[in-house]
């Protein structure tokens, strides 16, 4: 007699899928459920918007409008700058003598000296009290501009102290020309010619064999233009010997500049050469003489895209963002609790129990992590950015503009950093296990490089190679002026410029994370949970 | 008070972390003083920087690894659940935390003094040939200077101290990942806000007020009449954040249930 035959039981519920959409799910519903979790996640937007929005406000300062008077506040104070034809905030001081051209035509012109001056950096400028000193981007040559409006559209040629020759135009183009300096022994022959919208620059050494520089096409140009020989120096700074932020010396430069053998073609109209000194005259000792077909033009300021500095009231759209770092501790803490108190309460066994390829699950995970922070993160940037600019406007401030493009890409960018490093926290969660450990890592290895870079123990150099290898490096991806090569300025950490472009640096610690997750997955499918 | 000591030192003692830890503290403090005296070239101008302060670089990370030393001395507690066994041990809560105070403060001070010999160390033999030389007017680092050795004495007090507001912060909201990070964040946020102060007031006000950016001076030993506080009082701004943390610990400690 044989047991009749025991049918398996089979449970009569349909079986569970388990996808990455459903562990994706999981994860989703164990981060909304855990009530300090969604806490932490408003608190990153508050954090965030909180300290920018503090830093915008305590931006309410004094400003001297005269030598003399009682400082003043208020819309005394404020603060604005000349937009080129880009849009973005230049300078545009230097002293012209100019004629108006009609149409078609060519200015030539032969620079046979340049010299330049340091001004002492305080009291009234009396001119008196200038010494020589080296000024590597002062600026002599032939100008065709669309006005002597601040800001207008222009082309040059120009002789400089240690750049050579270089043709510019519309206050972010630059190209180089005949490189040396120029000497009454070895001038420089300097042409701009124009034809409709372009203006074409041409260099000689001789004065007969010539050499194009460049075409550029000014859109919009009027008819009639202004056209002339100038003379500009920006300010000088001594920072070779800086560290980090403290900035040395600086002050006014002047710029002297012997100019002759002018050739005109074309309609020149008005009434002879006129001395105009562009954007003001700062300086007393500005102006020309002529002495027969030779001038002598005096010039001080620049011809360039403006540029940001610390202690400024006018302020770039990322110095809203200082918050940001408080936000990404709160991120960090989130993450790496996120995977951590898995561990310690042992739901990760049960976790990859129902999930036995445990790098997709980590993978969930670490998707759910970088998705919530960046929304959060939008939001919060979205905001601390909106309401730094209506802050520092409501005190008569002024912020940088920046295209669109550009700004979307501080705004976004600064988001994808915060999920990144969300990712980050994630992964060093898995790799440490110990909660502690995990957080400290992750904000040593994002923020202390930052923090370390822009104070003043560093030098200049060890602090960019700090902000090139380390995490931090993706912070470049919330600089929204670029340093110019051609511009004289400190482009140093501490005053907001970073040594990679943005979106390398951003690569940088997206590189780093990556490695991080890798070696998260290997030690997840290896050791026991 | 003394059976508390005894049974805190068993404690850290016995844990294998506590020995990583404070050779981290050490070596950590060491190794970016190295780095950053090895990246350190004067120019032709002049040097600029504080050779002090340079070579001891290393101790704004050593703080971290402190930290964590001293938010798992209590929070571990509250992880593990061995708090109750404590408490119900030495039912004096303040006794406990002084007597975890005085056991971090202790182990801080050996591991700091390391790591900063270390750094002071290398500062000496590195800086030299860099440019930090007679000629520029600097001499070799030595602790028979007296600002050199406030600079050095001090750091290793700061350390000590960075590990009693860690302890305070870390017995007051328990939970180690946010003590650690409300740790760092006191630390680190300071110096981030202080970069876009726009005006030079404000700028001084935040590096007077922030734990890191004010007992950091106490590294000073050039150009004292610009900083923003003087070394001594800036150790003192982080004593007291110190105390308020500790303060507000031991009063949660004890107001509340464990």
């Amino acid at each position: 007699m044989s047991a009749p035959p025991i049918a398996p039981y089979r449970s009569p519920l349909p079986t569970g899928r388990d996808g990455f959409p459903q562990l994706v799910r999981a994860e989703w519903t164990k981060l909304r459920t855990v009530r300090g979790w969604v806490a932490g996640l408003l608190l990153i937007i508050v954090l965030t918007d909180l300290m920018g929005l503090f830093a915008a406000g305590s931006s309410h300062t004094e400003c001297i409008t005269s030598p003399g008077k009682a400082p003043q506040t208020g819309r005394a104070c404020a603060v604005t700058m000349p937009a080129g034809p880009g849009g973005e905030a230049v300078t545009d001081t230097y002293y012209l003598v100019g004629q108006a051209l009609a149409g078609t035509g060519s200015l030539t012109v032969r620079v046979t000296s340049l010299t330049t001056e340091w001004g002492s950096g305080t009291g009234p400028d009396t001119g008196s009290d200038f010494k020589p000193g080296p000024v590597p981007w002062a600026k002599t040559g032939i100008i065709l501009t669309a006005s002597t409006r601040p800001g207008a559209a222009y082309a040059a040629m120009l002789v400089t102290p240690d750049h050579g020759v270089r043709m510019q135009a519309n206050y972010t183009g630059d190209v180089a020309g005949w490189p040396g300096r120029v000497s009454a022994a070895g001038p420089r022959w300097l042409r701009l010619t124009r034809s409709g919208d372009l203006i074409t620059g041409y260099d000689s050494a001789d004065g007969t064999h010539w050499t194009r520089v460049g075409t550029v096409r000014l859109t919009g140009l009027p008819s009639t233009v202004r056209a002339g020989l100038f003379t500009t120096a920006p300010g000088w700074q001594t920072t070779g010997s800086s560290f980090g932020g403290a900035l040395g010396n600086g002050g006014p430069s002047l710029a002297t500049a012997t100019l002759d053998q002018v050739t005109r073609s074309g309609r020149w109209t008005g009434a002879g050469w006129q001395g105009t000194a562009v954007g003001g005259a700062s300086l007393a000792a500005v102006g020309y003489q002529r002495s027969g077909e030779r001038f002598t033009i005096t010039g001080s300021g620049d011809i360039a895209p403006a540029s940001p500095s610390n202690g400024a009231r006018a302020q770039t759209i990322e110095e809203h963002l200082v918050g940001v770092f408080a936000g990404l501790i709160a991120v960090i803490v989130i993450a790496v609790m996120f995977i951590t108190s898995e561990y310690r309460r042992g739901l990760i066994r049960i976790t990859l129990a129902a999930s036995p390829r445990r790098g997709r699950a980590l993978a969930a995970k670490a998707l759910v992590a970088g998705a919530v922070t960046f929304a959060a993160g939008l939001v919060a940037v979205v905001i601390a950015v909106l309401g730094g600019i209506a802050v520092v406007h409501s005190q008569f401030g002024y912020v940088y503009p920046v295209t669109m493009l550009t700004a979307v890409r501080v705004v976004a960018g600064t988001a994808l950093l915060i999920a990144v490093v969300a990712v980050l926290g994630v992964a060093l969660g898995a790799i440490l296990r110990r909660t502690a450990a995990a957080v400290t890592t992750a904000i040593v290895a994002v923020v202390l490089p930052y923090v370390i870079g822009i104070g003043s123990v560093l030098p200049v150099s060890a602090a960019q190679w700090l902000l090139r290898i380390s995490p931090a490096a993706g912070f470049a991806i919330e600089q929204s002026i670029p340093a110019y090569p051609q511009v004289s300025n400190s482009y140093f950490p501490a005053f907001g410029y970073f040594p990679l472009s943005p979106w390398a640096g951003f690569a940088v610690l997206c590189g780093w994370t990556a490695l991080a997750f890798a070696l998260a997955v290997i030690l997840i499918r290896r050791r026991d949970a | 008070m003394k059976d508390a000591l005894i049974a805190e030192w068993i404690k850290q003692r016995t844990v294998a972390v506590t020995g990583w830890l404070l050779l981290a503290t050490a070596a950590l403090t060491g190794a970016f003083s190295v780095a950053a005296a090895a990246a350190v070239r004067c120019a032709a101008l002049g040097c600029g920087g504080d050779p002090a302060r340079i070579s001891l670089t290393g101790v704004e990370f050593g703080q971290a690894v402190v930290a964590i030393l001293a938010v798992l001395a209590i929070s571990s507690e509250y992880t593990t659940g061995m708090i109750r066994t404590t408490f119900t041990a030495m039912p004096r809560r303040i006794t406990v935390l002084a007597a975890k105070a005085v056991v971090v403060a202790t182990l801080t001070l050996m591991a700091g003094t390391v790591g900063v010999a270390a750094s002071l160390l290398a500062g000496r033999l590195l800086l030299p040939g860099h440019g930090f030389t007679a000629a520029h007017g600097f001499a070799p680092l030595s602790l028979a200077d007296g600002p050199v050795l406030r600079a050095a004495a001090g750091s290793v007090l700061y350390l000590v101290l960075i590990g009693l507001l860690s302890l305070g912060v870390a017995t007051a909201v328990r939970e180690p990942a946010v003590a650690i990070g409300l740790v760092l964040a006191l630390l680190y946020l300071f110096p981030l806000a202080a970069r876009v102060a726009v005006s030079q007031q404000w700028y001084r006000y935040i590096e007077q007020a922030g734990p890191m950016t004010a007992g950091l001076a106490i590294q000073a030993t050039t150009g004292l009449p610009s900083l923003p506080v003087q070394p001594w009082p800036g150790l003192g701004v982080l004593a007291v954040w110190a105390a308020g943390c500790l303060f507000i610990g031991g009063l949660l400690l004890r107001l509340r249930d464990v």
